[in-house]
């Protein structure tokens, strides 16, 4: 199929549809939320159109830098968790049979579709005291009684990389397929054991695929705001959950839209970085 | 014994049979080419040398002691794939020195042996270039430094020149062959070119539906076919219908051809004749009659295409024979006894 550049206006008219769509869902809201995290707030009823830069002064401060450095940290190592689990599975998965492989990407894509509330609710009953997986270790004798592994860090860094984990396979999948398996028999002709060839070479080889898959699932880690609060302690409330705070409970409209736009930021200029790696990789 | 050996090495996969019983020799600073077509089980073969595959039944020792069970990264043998597998994420040095690297040898001698192997290939300086910048010949190159930085005991190639254009490839086999001989290495070469198995090997092995066919010299293997799946495969010949009369001569369309005694035990067989051994001389002349179809004139070679019997015979000359023939015109084909192989069905 050959592709010639649009010539004429009309050639533009497939581009208009999604360009409003575009408009009216991405480009107006956001631009309202910019302007209002520049509004003053109104404590008797809402804001007042204004241009003051208070919202994101009261930003800097050192409980909100805290938070803000812990929802970082959580991301990363919800991103860092995902793909040391979901690299080497991924990798183990291409080498299954045709059926196995369905089988699990079946089952994959149907955690997809659980809601983020019944992910939260399920891990809290998982990791319940009455209910949960203690009881189990009790019942083969590994502990002695019960226990609630929540609230806690632990609780909300499983759950998180519980829903993300799908997402890393599904991003791995295809260029782990793509991988001349050569490669791996080749380092093991040059005398490379089956677990050095796969650190060796596989995983540099897949090294902007791995970084991309890691700032990926940082960003979609970034946004999660109810499973800390099912799972955690209030310490461990990201941004995103102080977001909703200050944008439903408090009433702070614009305060929650100055921290959202500062989310905003971070979350592309991680893009961002994204692509420029990604054009690394495609220019080499 | 000294060198590798296999002893009824069989692999299966599933009820197929791909490689059945396999039995060979070869004696240490041999050039070994597997020769056949595609899905004749020569891949397979070289990979359980590799230890890439474990064969299912069957063992192969090298200097009498069994390799069977030792894994690939133990066997120290270099492998050049089809693919060449050239590491992406390391340069032209990086990746000549892996196996070094892998052994923790000094830097030192990383280097100095990175350095002699690109001069070998001759490819001095390029040890800081990327895999991705080099052409094709280079890449088949540094993929061959690779496989001997260790100087394997066994160097093993799988269809190695494959992705290379027809000129390059000739080259590249004389290359290899010199290389081969200046270093003394016992190197099995999978290939389905017979041009390329003619050109390296000291041992041609040719295979088919898994087992071996002939294992022979080249030259051998192409003067005396030991069958007619041998002779169709190496090169291009003449295979025709041959039937003993009652004093045990070979007759060719009812007529004998003078001075080729038929195989004892054998009533019916197939002759086997190169286009170049084939004559053509004036009616009745020759060991039957024919009619040229066609004349291909290549400009090195002239191939003459007469038809006899229902069957199509090729007769190749040089333009420094002359060969006076038209389209149409009758010939006597002569088939030099000494040329012709007869071969069981």
């Amino acid at each position: 199929m050959r592709r010639e550049p649009p010539r004429s206006l009309a050639d533009y008219a497939p581009l208009v549809f999604p360009a409003l769509m575009l408009t009216v869902f991405f480009v107006v809201p956001f631009s309202i939320m910019i302007a209002v995290s520049f509004f003053r707030r109104d404590p008797a009823g809402f804001y007042t159109p204004d241009f003051v830069v208070d919202n994101y002064a009261r930003f800097l401060s050192s409980f909100f830098g805290g938070v803000l450095g812990f929802s970082l940290m959580l991301a990363v190592l919800v991103a860092a968790c995902c793909v040391a689990i979901a690299f080497p599975f991924t990798f183990l998965l291409i080498r299954c049979s045709r059926r196995v492989q369905t089988v699990w990407l079946v089952g994959l894509l149907s955690v997809l579709s659980l809601s983020e509330v019944i992910i939260g609710f399920a891990w809290s009953t998982l990791f319940s005291r009455t209910a949960g997986i203690t009881n189990l270790l009790v019942a083969v004798g590994l502990m002695d009684a019960p226990q609630a592994l929540l609230p806690g860090f632990g609780a909300v860094l499983t759950g998180m990389v519980y829903q993300a984990l799908p997402y890393t396979v599904l991003v791995l999948y295809p260029a782990l397929v793509r991988l001349d398996p050569t490669l791996l028999e080749a380092a093991r002709t040059l005398g490379a054991s089956p677990l050095r060839a796969f650190f060796n070479v596989v995983v540099p080889a897949l090294r902007n695929t791995i970084v991309a898959t890691l700032i990926m699932v940082f960003v979609f880690a970034l946004g999660s705001y109810l499973l800390p609060q099912i799972l955690g302690r209030p310490q461990h409330w990201t941004l995103s959950v102080l977001i909703t705070d200050q944008a439903i409970y408090q009433s702070n409209m614009p305060f929650a839209a100055a921290m959202a736009v500062f989310l905003v930021l971070i979350s592309l200029a991680l893009v961002g970085l994204t692509l420029m790696v990604g054009r690394r990789e495609s220019a080499a | 014994m000294s060198g590798l050996s296999l002893k009824d090495v069989t692999k299966r996969f599933g009820d197929f049979k791909a490689v059945d019983a396999v039995n060979l020799g070869v004696p240490h600073g041999t050039f070994v080419c597997l020769l056949g077509p595609s899905g004749c089980g020569k891949t397979t073969l070289l990979r359980m040398i590799a230890g890439l595959e474990d064969p299912s039944e069957g063992a192969i020792l090298l200097d009498g002691s069994d390799i069977t069970p030792v894994p690939t990264h133990k066997r120290d043998f270099g492998m050049v794939f089809q693919s060449l597998a050239l590491f992406p994420h390391l340069t032209v040095g990086q990746n000549i020195a892996y196996p070094l690297r892998i052994r923790d040898r000094p830097r030192e001698e990383q280097a100095r042996r990175v350095d002699e192997l690109l001069k070998l290939i001759h490819l001095g300086g390029f040890a800081d270039r990327p895999v991705a910048k080099l052409s094709g010949g280079q890449r088949q190159r540094v993929a061959i430094a690779r496989a001997l930085a260790l100087s394997p005991r066994l160097f093993l190639l799988d269809e190695p020149l494959s992705a290379l254009d027809a000129k390059l490839r000739e080259a590249m086999q004389v290359e290899l062959r010199q290389l081969q001989q200046r270093l003394g290495i016992t190197t099995i070469v999978v290939t389905h070119d017979q041009r390329e198995a003619m050109t390296m090997a000291d041992l041609v092995v040719v295979m088919g539906e898994g087992r071996i066919r002939q294992a022979a010299p080249p030259i051998e293997i192409y003067r005396r076919p030991a069958d007619a799946f041998v002779a169709d495969f190496i090169g291009s010949t003449n295979l025709l219908a041959a039937i003993a009369d009652g004093s045990g001569r070979a007759t060719v369309f009812g007529r004998p051809v003078a001075g080729l005694p038929m195989p004892s035990g054998l009533a019916k067989a197939v002759l086997s004749v190169r286009p170049e051994d084939v004559r053509l001389d004036k009616v009745g002349a020759g060991a039957f009659d024919g009619t040229v179809t066609f004349v291909r004139d290549l400009g090195a070679t002239i191939e003459t295409f007469v038809e006899a019997g229902g069957e199509t015979i090729v007769a190749v000359a040089t333009p420094r024979d002359k060969p006076d023939v038209a389209v149409g015109q009758a010939v006597g084909v002569v088939l030099s006894p000494d040329a012709c192989v007869v071969l069981a069905r």
